[in-house]
C-alpha cells in the first residue's frame, strides 16, 4: 500500500485527486459528497461579486460513438451569495478537517478587492486559494478570468496584491489561451505564487446543429464562445505542464489539470511536473465515484512499480523532455509486424500507403495466406501503422541498429558543428 | 412463442404472433455502437466473402456517420435483395465468417446492421435509383424471384425496357413464398420488387410462360431472354400412401403459410417432415407455429450430413423439433376415409464412405418402426423445370441449364439463364445472395452485347 498523501506548497491532502473548481464543487453537500467517496481536496467554485447565469450551458463532443470525449461551457462562477458559500466551506472544513478546501476566486484588478476577499475566505478556515486567472468566457468580457490571466503584468500585479494579506499557500490558475503559457506562469511566480495550476479551459464552441444552425449550445438561438475540457485537452493541458516543470525559474509547485480522466493520466501528469491533479470532467461524466478507481489504480500502480509514495514520480520524466533541437537525428526505430497476432485489416497498410512513407507491402504466403511486411530500409519510423492497428502487439516499433558510422547527434551539435566548420 | 405442444388448441392470434419476425431489429444504440466498433479494413475479407461484393466497412462507416441512405444505396446498388439477404444470407459462413475480428474479439454483426440500413430505407420510403434513358432494347425475364429482380433492376438501370413473367399471383419468388415470415416477412421482398417497379419493370404476374405465352414467342419479340424461373415442386417419394390427404409439399406448405390466411391450423396434430434441408425446418418450424402438438424431422442419414445450415438447424431444436435420424420413410399409413395415420420408417446405418466422401446409409432389414403422425410434409428437394427448360431449346443437364459462368449465357444466342435453375451439377449455388449476383453480371453482360450491336449497326 503506497502512501498517496501529497502537499502542494504545504497544502496537504489524503492523495492527489482534488476537484476542480467547477459545477461538482458548487455547494456545500456536493463537496461533501466528494469527500465521503474519496477525493483528497476540492477547490470551491469560483467566489467573487455577484453574477448571473444563462440556461443551456454545457455541450459535449462525442467521437466515434464515445460520448463526451470533450466538454464545453459557457457558465461563469458560483451564482450563489458570497456568505451562503462561506458558511458551507466552514461546516465542511470542520466536518473534514484532513481535506484540503481551496477557496477559487476572482475579482477585478483591484487591490483592495483581492485584499477583502481573501480575508474573508481565509477566515473561514480554507487551506489555500487558487487565484481564477482563466476563465475564458464571460468574466473575460469584464476584465477578470482569461483576461487578466492572458497579461503577465496583471497576473504579477494582482498575484502580489493577494500576497500582500495572505496567510495561506496562494496558487495562481493559469489560462491556456496564450501563446506561451511560461511568460504567465513567470509572471505568477514573480508576483509571489506558491503554486500554479493549470490548465483552465480553452475557448471552444462545441458545434452547430445541422437542422436549426444554432451553435450548441445556444441560448434562446445565440451562442458565445465557451471554455473546453475533457478528454480531448489532455496533450495539451501536459505539454503546458510539462513546459513549466522544466523552467528553473519557474521554481514553484504545479497542480495538474486538463483531461485527467483515470489514474493513468493523474500519474503521467505527476511524471511530467505535477505535483497533484484536479479532475472535473471525469466527475462530471461518472459522478464522484470515480476517485475509487483513480486511487485504488494509482495504488496498484505504485505497489507494482515498488514506488513508497506517491510523491516520487513527480516530475521523474521532466529531464527527459527537452527542445526538438535536442532530439538525436541518427537514432532509428522502424515497424515489425507480428504476423501470428496480426488479424489482417490492413490499416497499417493503407495508412503508410496513402499518408505515410509506403513501405508496408501486402502480399500472400506460398499457401495463399495474406500477411503484411515492412519493408523496414524505407520506414522512418513514424508510428503511424502502430497508432491505427485495433490489436496490441501486432506491430511493435522497434530500435534499429544506427547506419554505419553513424553516432548520436543533435540538430542543435549539428549545427555547431557546421558552423565551426564554416568559421575555418 | 405460443405453441400448442401442451394445449388443446391455438388462437389465429397466436399463429399470427408465432409468424411475425423472430429475430429482433438492432436499436439505434445497438446499431450505431456496433457500426463505430467497425475497424473500417482496407481491402476487407467481408467484401470478398459477399458474393454480391456488398462495400460493407463503407456502409457501416455511413450508419457510424448518420448518412442512412448512403448506407441503404451502398448496400442496395450491390445488391438488389440487399434487404432480404439481411435476414437470410448465411452470414456466419459469408461476411460475417470472413471478418478480421474473428480473430481478435467476435464479428461484426453485418447481417444486422444491413438491415437496420435496409429497414430505414424502406421506413423512409426512400428512392435509391433511377431508371437510364431509354435505349429502345426490351429484355424478357422469366421469373421474378432474386435473381430475375437483380437483372431487371441493372437493366432498366442501363435503359433497357424490362418485361417480367411470374407464374405467380405475387412477384419475389422465394423470398415472397420460400422463406418462412418469422425469417422474412413478405414486406420485405415486396419493397424490393417495388423498388425494381419503380424504374419502369413490367410485371406480369399470373402468366406462365408456355402456357399463357410461349417460350418462341419470348425469343422472338425480345432483344434478351433471361430464364429465371427457379426450381419445381417438390418430387414425390415414391412410396405408398403418397396420394393421401395429409400429405403435404413443403414449398406449398410454406407457401400458405406466407398468404397470411392461416385456414391451416394444426392444433393436436402430429406431423412428420421427411428431409434435412432447410426447407424442411422451414417446414418444421412453421408446423409448431401453427400449434402442431408434435413435429419430427425424418431423415435417412445423421445430423453430420444435414443440409441445413447451422443456424437453421438450431432454430428448428429450440422450437422443439424432434429428430429422427437414420430413417427412411417406407410408407405412409392411412384410415379408410383418406387421412394419414401414421409413417413407417425403415432404421438406416451407416456405411463407408463413398466416393464423394460421404458415408453411404443402408437399411438395417426388418427394423421398422411406425410414427404416429396425421401429416407428412415432404421436404425431400425440388423438381428440375425441363418442359421450360426444353422449349427454350437451351442444353441443360438433368434440368440444369448450363451457362457460360461469365455471362450466364445458354447454349442459344440472346438466352441467358440464372439462378436457382442453373444450380447443381456442381454449378452455381443456391443462396439468395448468389442469385442476385448472377442476376446483376447476366444483365451486364446483355447490356454490353446490346451496346456493341448497337454500335455495329450504327
Amino acid at each position: 500500500m503506497a502512501n498517496l498523501e501529497t502537499s502542494l506548497a504545504g497544502i496537504r491532502s489524503p492523495n492527489p485527486f482534488w476537484l476542480a473548481s467547477a459545477p461538482p464543487t458548487n455547494s456545500g453537500y456536493q463537496v461533501q459528497r466528494a469527500f465521503e467517496a474519496g477525493w483528497g481536496g476540492a477547490v470551491w467554485k469560483t467566489l467573487g461579486d455577484p453574477i448571473l447565469n444563462v440556461s443551456s450551458r454545457f455541450a459535449a463532443t462525442s467521437f466515434n460513438g464515445q460520448a463526451v470525449a470533450g466538454f464545453n461551457n459557457i457558465e461563469l462562477i458560483t451564482d450563489r451569495p458570497l456568505e451562503v458559500n462561506l458558511r458551507e466551506i466552514e461546516e465542511t472544513k470542520i466536518k473534514y478537517p484532513n481535506h484540503a478546501i481551496i477557496a477559487s476566486l476572482m475579482v477585478e484588478p483591484n487591490q483592495e478587492k483581492w485584499h477583502e476577499i481573501v480575508k474573508m475566505v481565509e477566515a473561514v478556515g480554507v487551506d489555500g486559494l487558487e487565484l481564477n486567472f482563466g476563465c475564458p468566457h464571460g468574466m473575460a468580457e469584464r476584465g477578470m478570468g482569461a483576461a487578466s490571466g492572458q497579461v503577465p503584468e496583471l497576473v504579477k500585479q494582482q498575484t502580489a496584491w493577494v500576497k500582500e494579506v495572505a496567510q495561506t499557500p496562494v496558487i495562481v490558475k493559469l489560462t491556456p489561451n496564450i501563446t506561451d503559457i511560461t511568460f504567465t506562469a513567470k509572471a505568477a511566480v514573480e508576483g509571489g505564487a506558491d503554486a500554479v495550476s493549470m490548465i483552465n479551459t480553452i475557448n471552444s464552441l462545441a458545434g452547430v446543429d445541422l437542422d436549426s444552425w444554432n451553435t450548441v449550445p445556444n441560448v434562446a438561438g445565440k451562442g458565445a464562445h465557451g471554455g473546453y475540457c475533457g478528454p480531448a485537452v489532455k496533450p495539451i493541458a501536459l505539454n503546458m505542464v510539462a513546459e513549466c516543470a522544466r523552467r528553473p525559474d519557474i521554481n514553484v509547485p504545479i497542480s495538474g489539470m486538463g483531461g485527467v480522466s483515470s489514474w493513468k493520466e493523474a500519474a503521467e501528469f505527476m511524471l511530467m511536473g505535477a505535483s497533484n491533479v484536479q479532475v472535473c470532467t471525469a466527475a462530471m461524466h461518472h459522478g464522484f465515484r470515480i476517485v475509487e478507481d483513480m486511487i485504488d489504480g494509482l495504488n496498484n500502480y505504485l505497489d507494482e512499480k515498488q514506488i513508497g509514495s506517491v510523491a516520487e514520480l513527480v516530475g521523474k520524466t521532466v529531464p527527459k523532455y527537452s527542445d526538438w533541437g535536442e532530439l538525436d537525428l541518427n537514432y532509428r526505430v522502424v515497424a515489425q509486424i507480428d504476423t501470428e497476432t496480426c488479424i489482417n485489416c490492413n490499416k497499417c497498410h493503407i495508412a503508410c500507403e496513402d499518408t505515410s512513407h509506403q513501405c508496408i507491402d501486402m502480399l500472400k504466403d506460398e499457401q495463399g495466406n495474406d500477411f503484411l511486411q515492412v519493408r523496414e530500409d524505407d520506414c522512418v519510423g513514424c508510428n503511424l501503422c502502430s497508432i491505427v492497428c485495433p490489436v496490441d502487439g501486432a506491430i511493435e516499433m522497434v530500435e534499429a541498429p544506427r547506419k554505419t558510422g553513424e553516432e548520436p547527434m543533435t540538430w542543435n551539435e549539428r549545427q555547431s558543428l557546421v558552423s565551426m566548420m564554416g568559421v575555418k | 412463442m405460443a405453441t400448442n405442444q401442451s394445449e388443446a388448441w391455438i388462437s389465429v392470434e397466436d399463429i399470427k404472433a408465432n409468424f411475425t419476425e423472430a429475430h429482433p431489429a438492432l436499436k439505434q444504440k445497438d446499431a450505431v455502437d456496433e457500426a463505430n466498433r467497425c475497424l473500417y479494413c482496407y481491402d476487407a475479407p467481408c467484401i470478398t466473402a459477399c458474393p454480391t461484393d456488398i462495400d460493407i466497412p463503407a456502409f457501416i462507416k455511413k450508419i457510424a456517420s448518420g448518412n442512412m441512405k448512403g448506407s441503404a444505396v451502398t448496400i442496395m446498388d450491390a445488391n438488389p435483395s440487399g434487404a432480404s439477404c439481411a435476414r437470410v444470407c448465411p452470414t456466419e459462413e459469408l461476411c460475417e465468417g470472413a471478418c478480421v475480428l474473428n480473430h481478435a474479439s467476435t464479428p461484426i454483426m453485418i447481417g444486422d446492421l444491413q438491415r437496420y440500413a435496409t429497414d430505414w430505407a424502406i421506413k423512409n420510403e426512400q428512392v435509391l435509383f433511377k431508371k437510364g434513358e431509354d435505349t429502345k432494347q426490351h429484355i424478357a425475364i422469366v421469373g421474378s424471384g432474386p435473381a430475375g429482380l437483380s437483372a431487371a433492376r441493372e437493366l432498366a438501370r442501363f435503359g433497357h425496357r424490362v418485361t417480367i413473367y411470374e407464374a405467380s399471383a405475387e412477384a419475389g419468388g422465394l423470398n415472397t413464398y420460400g422463406i418462412v415470415s418469422f425469417r422474412l416477412p413478405k414486406e420485405i421482398p415486396a419493397w424490393e420488387v417495388k423498388q425494381v417497379k419503380d424504374l419502369g419493370v413490367e410485371i406480369k404476374t399470373n402468366t406462365i410462360v408456355g402456357k399463357d405465352i410461349s417460350a418462341a414467342e419470348l425469343t422472338e419479340q425480345y432483344h434478351a431472354v433471361i430464364i429465371a424461373a427457379g426450381m419445381g415442386k417438390v418430387p414425390t417419394l415414391g412410396i405408398d400412401g403418397e396420394e393421401l390427404e395429409g400429405v403435404r409439399d413443403a414449398i406449398e406448405f410454406v407457401k400458405m403459410t406466407k398468404s397470411g390466411k392461416w385456414e391451416e391450423n394444426l392444433s393436436g396434430k402430429k406431423v412428420a417432415v421427411i428431409g434435412a434441408g432447410n426447407t424442411a425446418v422451414d417446414a418444421a418450424t412453421c408446423s409448431v407455429r401453427l400449434g402442431a402438438e408434435n413435429v419430427k424431422m425424418v431423415y435417412r442419414r445423421t445430423e453430420k450430413e444435414m443440409t441445413a445450415y447451422a443456424f437453421e438447424y438450431e432454430f428448428a431444436k429450440q422450437d422443439g423439433i424432434e429428430f429422427k435420424w437414420l430413417s427412411a420413410p417406407a410408407k405412409i399409413e392411412g384410415n379408410s376415409s383418406g387421412e394419414v395415420t401414421g409413417l413407417l420408417v425403415n432404421k438406416m446405418k451407416l456405411e463407408a464412405a463413398g466416393e464423394d466422401g460421404r458415408q453411404k446409409v443402408k437399411a438395417i432389414e426388418g427394423a421398422t418402426e411406425t410414427l404416429d403422425v396425421d401429416l407428412v410434409i415432404k421436404a425431400i428437394g425440388q423438381e428440375r423445370l425441363n418442359p421450360l427448360i426444353e422449349a427454350f431449346e437451351v442444353t441443360h443437364s438433368d434440368g440444369v441449364i448450363q451457362i457460360d459462368e461469365t455471362t450466364y449465357a445458354t447454349s442459344k444466342t440472346g438466352v441467358y439463364a440464372i439462378g436457382d435453375i442453373i444450380f447443381g451439377k456442381g454449378q452455381g449455388e443456391a443462396m439468395v445472395v448468389s442469385a442476385a449476383q448472377q442476376g446483376k453480371k447476366a444483365a451486364w453482360a446483355i447490356h454490353s452485347e446490346l451496346t456493341e450491336n448497337a454500335v455495329h449497326s450504327a
